[in-house]
């Protein structure tokens, strides 16, 4: 039982980090029709940048700081530099311009900071495990993770609902042309919407670069993931992107965790520990394939798209 | 007894709050020109969408030919001798005049799981769909790729491709959209050519046009029928000229 | 289609004729390393001819066709290993896999359009990559060694690198072939007329979805024996050949050369895995002009520092890709 809800909060983790990275896509997506494969390049250098500083000002949180400020500026430089060029072009112009990115940075950061990887040491109270309930304990730091991209959540919410740069985003989500009719600064919008989703990929990168990875590619393997998780959502919206995430999150983690375990009231001992591995990469794949058969345009898809 | 080809039978459809077709009820004699008037928003792109397939009515049923054809999906209709044309032109502009209407005509001619010989060479596809062009003028044009081609033209070339389907029936949505004096007049002469064996269903703005062609004509006004008549007694009809005085006060006032 | 004595199909001609002499060429010099680097460019260039159709002619950017060179390269391996080496079974048995995996994956994507295509069929491939990570049996991450080659008897011998690299050419213009024939059939008239308005098409009463599948089934087989090709010219298979990036190479490859005609995406294959070969040196001779040889050679390790920019810069300016500069030039 005990192993279930630590599983549980896992796939809230792993949903929540996923959040970061759908919501910041879905944005980008719904308000410049822009794919955006470099997105997980931006994850990347949040990770990197997270543990480049702290390392350097020896303190965690300044180094996240920095991080984040780093990977906004470097994200808006992008923005100015190459996406610009590439609004209102076919998707495929995206795919192939933000996939030449991809191996730019992946080299970049080979350059930069070698093959190798980096690691990201953790405050040692960080790490010690924190009784949630009687009896359950759950490290500390995940918690945080949980927390804390929730609180991210909670304000990108108040930000699109409620502020006038808001209210911006949602207009420019339904019709761009109407918001640079109404005189806003079009250009000025779609830096900071990128902007803001280059913080959210990189505090993501950030935030789970003490447990899981830093090291080069790391954005491919989650960008995957987080295009599942928009398919499942539904494009353009971020209350599915939100849903989906941690229902991604929770299938992806709680299945692998269990799958040997209910293939064995089918199978035998050897074909569940064989067939395991593979099947549980397909969990949430099959999850997709579900949906798209179903409701092919995603669980909450973004009206008027 | 006049028989009926098109039935339209209390088509409603909603949006959210909008009801974009209200208990719409008309019915399209065989070999007559019926025309759809009403002022902007009256719903008549709502209509039409209902009619090709591509939107489905919340309520009510489409006969076609005595067929129930209200679920009928959109590649369906053509097939049973309905065709339609597009108020705004959509065309396969990166191929010739001759290629957009030869593909109309593919759609009709057997089936086209072929792989092997060149389509563009077949004279069963290439012969009727010279003939179509020719219907509507445009042979002179027949190898010219659509996109290097005038509005006027693409808007012809819109009539041919419906033509090419071998229809029973047109549904032309504002044919004349776009047209200046000279070619408006033009497309008059060719769909009063075409009038003589086909039944068409026009929606048209231009009412020079409308009362020139039209055998009996409908007004469409909120999604609704308010009257179905000839010509002549349309113009009369007060109610008719206030839902459209209505619009102009509204435009001058 | 009258072949003129154009300056694009002069070069195009010229290419073909290159390729058919090359293990010539390298039987002369001994340069053995061409001969394979130019295999593989010819089994590369058959899969960015099956993505070309459904992408250039058809509209469908498929982000996962490298799942399909997984698939027959992987159907090859895991035969060989359970000891069926007849390549009379292996071969027609990756082509079922290949195009039954297609048929379910373009069910479900078709579908859909636009970014929702993209993002899903990439999702399929990866999940595929994914599974091949997971068999354990048959070498998992670390990939399967291929001892023999697939045997076709008195036929061909496929160890043999010139007969293979035969194989693999007469492959190549035969898939080039079927494209051409295809695109200009009834059938290839419908996928291209659907690419280019498909609204259209249903409204003149054409079933879309099922000829999309159609076409793109057949893509995925014609890839699957690419794979299969692929399988035996590398004695190997492993996940990294599904891997998502290689479904980007493809795409590259396609619009590269040059999408919607049928000899782009061989320019397409030849142009980047030469470039790919030969920027690392490029830019080490670069250096060398006003540096020492050590940074030249470090230099020279960055080379995908400059191939990431030159897609974008592709995409920016020259998006129909060599054919179209190659048709500029003719022009004068």
């Amino acid at each position: 039982m005990l192993y279930f809800i630590e599983q549980c909060l896992n796939g809230v983790q792993l949903g929540m980090l996923l959040f970061l990275l759908a919501a910041g896509l879905t944005l980008i997506f719904g308000i410049m029709d822009l794919v955006n494969l470099a997105h997980g390049s931006l994850y990347m250098l949040g990770a990197y940048f997270a543990a480049t500083f702290a390392a350097a000002t020896d303190s965690f949180v300044l180094g996240a700081a920095l991080a984040l400020l780093a990977t906004l500026v470097v994200g808006m430089a992008i923005e100015v530099i190459a996406m610009r060029r590439l609004y209102g072009r076919d998707h495929l112009d995206h795919v192939l311009g933000t996939f030449g990115l991809i191996l730019f940075f992946n080299e970049l950061v080979r350059l930069v900071w070698g093959p190798a990887g980096l690691t990201l040491p953790l405050p040692p109270q960080m790490l010690t495990a924190v009784q949630i309930i009687p009896g359950v304990y759950y490290p500390a730091y995940r918690l945080v993770i949980i927390v804390a991209t929730l609180a991210v959540a909670a304000l990108l919410y108040i930000l699109v609902m409620r502020t006038r740069l808001g209210m911006l985003i949602r207009a420019g989500a339904s019709n761009r042309e109407m918001v640079g009719a109404l005189g806003v600064n079009i250009k000025l919008l779609y830096t900071l919407v990128f902007g803001l989703g280059a913080a959210l990929a990189g505090f993501a990168g950030m935030m789970q670069a003490p447990i899981l990875t830093v090291q080069i590619g790391m954005g491919e393997n989650i960008l995957i993931l987080a295009f599942v998780v928009i398919i499942i959502g539904g494009i353009g919206s971020i209350r599915g992107a939100f849903v989906a995430s941690l229902f991604v999150g929770i299938v992806d983690t709680v299945g692998r965790a269990y799958l040997t375990d209910i293939l064995r009231l089918f199978l035998s001992t050897n074909a569940a520990s064989t067939a395991s591995p593979a099947l549980s990469s397909m969990l949430i794949y099959l999850l997709m394939a579900l949906v798209l058969v179903l409701r092919p345009e995603g669980l909450f898809p973004a009206a008027g798209k | 007894m006049a028989d009926t080809l098109l039935k339209i039978d209390r088509l409603t459809k909603r949006f959210g709050g909008v009801v974009a077709s209200d208990d719409v009820v008309l019915g399209v004699e065989r070999g007559e020109l019926h025309a759809i008037i009403g002022p902007n928003g009256a719903g008549k792109t709502t209509l039409i969408g209902q009619l090709t397939g591509e939107l489905t009515p919340n309520s009510g049923r489409i006969q076609f030919d005595g067929a129930d054809i209200t679920a009928l999906p959109v590649h369906r209709r053509s097939a049973l001798g309905l065709a339609r044309s597009f108020q705004i032109t959509s065309l396969f502009l990166d191929f010739t005049a001759l290629d957009n209407v030869a593909l109309a005509v593919q759609a009709h001619a057997g089936h086209s799981f072929r792989f092997w010989r060149n389509a563009r060479l077949e004279a069963g596809l290439r012969e009727p769909a010279r003939a179509a062009l020719e219907r509507v003028g445009l042979a002179s044009r027949a190898d010219v790729v659509v996109a290097n081609m005038s509005h006027g033209e693409h808007r012809q070339l819109e009539i041919a491709m419906a033509l090419a389907t071998n229809p029973r029936m047109l549904l032309l949505d504002e044919p004349m959209a776009g047209m200046g004096p000279e070619e408006s007049a033009r497309m008059v002469a060719i769909l009063r050519e075409l009038k003589r064996d086909l039944t068409i269903l026009l929606i048209e703005h231009d009412m020079e046009a409308v009362f020139a062609l039209a055998d009996r004509i409908s007004v469409l006004v909120y999604g609704r029928v308010i009257a179905t008549d000839a010509p002549a007694a349309i113009r009369a009809n007060a109610e008719v000229r206030a839902a459209y005085l209505g619009e102009q006060e509204a435009t001058h006032g | 289609m009258t072949a003129r004595l154009s300056f694009r199909n002069i070069v195009v001609a010229g290419l073909v004729v290159v390729l058919a002499l090359l293990p010539v060429y390298c039987t002369f010099t001994g340069n053995y390393f061409l001969m394979s680097l130019f295999t593989r460019i010819l089994i590369l260039a058959m899969a960015a001819v099956s993505l070309n159709l459904i992408m250039g002619f058809g509209g469908m950017v498929s982000f996962g066709h490298a799942a399909y060179l997984g698939i027959g390269g992987y159907v090859v391996g895991i035969l060989a290993k359970e000891g069926i080496g007849s390549g009379f079974v292996q071969w027609p048995v990756a082509l079922a896999v290949s195009g039954l995996y297609a048929l379910i994956v373009g069910a479900l994507s078709l579908r859909t359009r636009g970014v929702y295509f993209i993002m899903i069929t990439l999702a399929f491939a990866q999940m595929i990559y994914y599974v091949a990570s997971g068999l354990a049996r048959y070498g998992g991450d670390d990939g399967l060694t291929i001892y023999h080659r697939s045997s076709f008897g008195a036929a061909m011998d496929l160890s043999n690198k010139t007969q293979f690299y035969y194989v693999c050419f007469a492959a190549l213009l035969a898939s080039v072939y079927v494209v051409w024939r295809i695109v200009n059939s009834r059938f290839g008239l419908v996928i291209q007329g659907a690419r280019s308005n498909e609204r259209r098409m249903r409204a003149i009463g054409f079933p879309v979805f099922r000829y999309k599948l159609i076409c793109f089934v057949i893509s995925g087989v014609m890839c699957g024996l690419a794979g299969a090709l692929l399988a035996n010219h590398t004695d190997f298979v492993s996940p990294a050949l599904m891997y998502w990036t290689r479904s980007g190479d493809l795409i590259v490859m396609a619009v590269l050369g040059g999408m919607g005609t049928v000899f782009g995406p061989i320019i397409g294959a030849v142009a980047l895995l030469v470039l790919e070969e030969f920027l690392p040196t490029l830019i080490r001779f670069a250096f060398l002009g006003f540096s020492g040889g050590d940074l030249a050679t470090r230099a020279a390790e960055y080379w995908q520092i400059v191939l990431g920019p030159l897609f974008l810069v592709v995409v920016l300016f020259a998006r129909g890709g060599i054919d179209s500069l190659l048709a500029r030039v003719g022009r004068g």
